[in-house]
């Protein structure tokens, strides 16, 4: 079976190696994986606090080239992508009239049918089930798992996991071979949409989450959303000026960290993209 | 307007809420619980909880202090409101809706110029090209703020890494994005 992917645009830029690692992973446990063709934005954040019907028409149109393609189900590596295709297939089910609206501004056919799957779905769908036999360099560290926002809420339209203190990503990790550490700031906001127009903010943000993974000894954060990651990653500058000292936690994303338990190559990884070593 | 409790929703712009998002501004019991959560309420002029007593007024001068206040821009949406919410008050939704009427209005907080600026430079990419442009959207948030020399050190140390793409990722249907455009945002402006 093929399994559809919306990259996203993070995905095509900031955030390259999330890619390269879902694409090294899939291909580890043979999935065939067909990108949506002539895929747009989802309109982000950005979308949805300036207009509504725009917020809804970007995600409707990706899945109507998806319905088109033949796809039924794909799968949505950045958290914000997939919360924002999920809350879009919601909303046009539940109200007929903004459906109209919005098929009518795409002028495309919009059936609702496929299925939109998160990056932990994903694996644990078609990754857990035979990960026994390929973990060969078990990742044996403490790790922080972040779910971060949008992988968890709005949970009355996402229902995946717990909206606090969700657990997924840590039995994924577990099986990878880490110990994932009990913390507080796992479904805390990074700072995400502020990240250029308020740096200050993110840092603030950004740091307490660093701090109190710090605090309760990981060593190693592992992510599921790539402005989680470029906010942990990129901003270290910000985050450690709020820390007050200079901290050298990794932050890996979570298709990297089964990568390398799996014995894939970090370069396939894209492990040397990331601002802060990865010494792990 | 639908629910047991719609004739107690105020008719001014809590009855808007009501009407556009389904969202019962009266159901909040006041136990503060979303702007303890609030990662952000600490930077806000009003945190959640107080927005949403100013609604319940129905007062006309409260209702304009909301729609003109920096709190609905520096929200991010990250949900944890909704979640914490004990009457499950869609915080997040309204929020958006008045954001959206704020700048309809042309009532946004000019504190919020550069969150807004980023916004708009965001979708801009987006209707041109089909995807987000990073180097675009910081060339129009710097042309709208003036910040020139903010993030300078960033760009070199992204392309060495590969994150930064010098040219657009053009999708073919462009026409089909920025007829979206033209037939959702524009359709409203003014």
């Amino acid at each position: 079976m093929t399994l559809g992917f919306y990259p996203g645009c993070s995905l095509k830029g900031s955030s390259r190696e999330y890619a390269e690692s879902v694409l090294a992973v899939a291909q580890a446990f043979d999935i065939n994986i067909e990108e949506i063709k002539d895929w747009n934005c989802c309109g982000a954040t950005a979308a949805h606090n300036i207009n509504k019907e725009l917020s809804l028409a970007l995600p409707a149109r990706i899945l109507s080239l998806a319905e088109k393609q033949g796809l039924i189900e794909i799968v949505v590596p950045c958290a914000a992508c997939y919360s924002r295709l999920t809350v879009t297939k919601h909303e046009l089910s539940e109200n007929p009239e903004l459906r109209h609206t919005v098929t009518e501004a795409n002028g495309l056919d919009y059936n609702g049918t496929v299925e939109v799957l998160n990056i932990i779905q994903m694996l644990n769908k078609y990754v857990t089930p035979n990960l026994e036999g390929h973990v060969v360099k078990p990742f044996d560290h403490k790790v922080a798992c972040y779910y971060g926002c949008y992988l968890v809420r709005p949970h009355e339209i996402l229902k995946f996991d717990r909206e606090e203190d969700p657990q997924s990503m840590d039995e994924l990790m577990i099986k990878a071979g880490a110990k994932p550490i009990d913390w507080a700031f796992k479904t805390e906001c990074c700072g995400a949409g502020l990240s250029v127009s308020r740096t200050s903010s993110v840092g603030r943000l950004s740091g307490k989450i660093i701090g109190d993974a710090i605090d309760r000894g990981a060593e190693v954060m592992i992510v599921a959303c790539p402005m989680c990651h470029s906010n942990l990653d990129m901003r270290r500058g910000s985050i450690n000026s709020y820390l007050g000292m200079k901290v050298d936690i990794p932050v890996l994303y979570v298709t990297q960290a089964l990568g390398l338990a799996v014995g894939l190559d970090r370069k396939a990884l894209g492990l040397q993209r990331h601002f802060v070593k990865v010494n792990v | 307007m639908s629910g047991e409790n719609s004739h107690l929703e105020p008719s001014g712009l809590g009855g808007n809420i009501l009407e556009h998002t389904e969202v019962k501004v009266s159901h909040c019991y006041q136990c503060g619980k979303c702007s303890a959560g609030c990662p952000l309420s600490v930077e806000m002029d009003y945190p959640p909880s107080v927005i949403m007593r100013m609604l319940q007024t129905g007062n006309p001068e409260l209702e304009e202090k909301v729609l003109r206040s920096f709190s609905i821009w520096v929200c991010l949406t990250c949900e944890m409101c909704f979640a914490r919410c004990p009457m499950s008050i869609d915080i997040p939704k309204m929020m958006d809706f008045l954001r959206e009427k704020s700048m309809k209005e042309k009532k946004a907080n000019p504190r919020a110029k550069e969150i807004i600026a980023f916004h708009r430079s965001f979708l801009d990419t987006i209707r041109y090209t089909g995807r987000l442009y990073e180097i675009g959207l910081l060339a129009g948030y710097k042309t709208r703020t003036l910040k020139i020399l903010d993030d300078m050190e960033l760009a070199p140390k992204m392309i060495k890494r590969g994150k930064l793409n010098i040219f657009p990722e053009l999708i073919k249907d462009r026409a089909g994005v920025a007829s979206i455009f033209r037939k959702t945002i524009k359709k409203n402006k003014n």
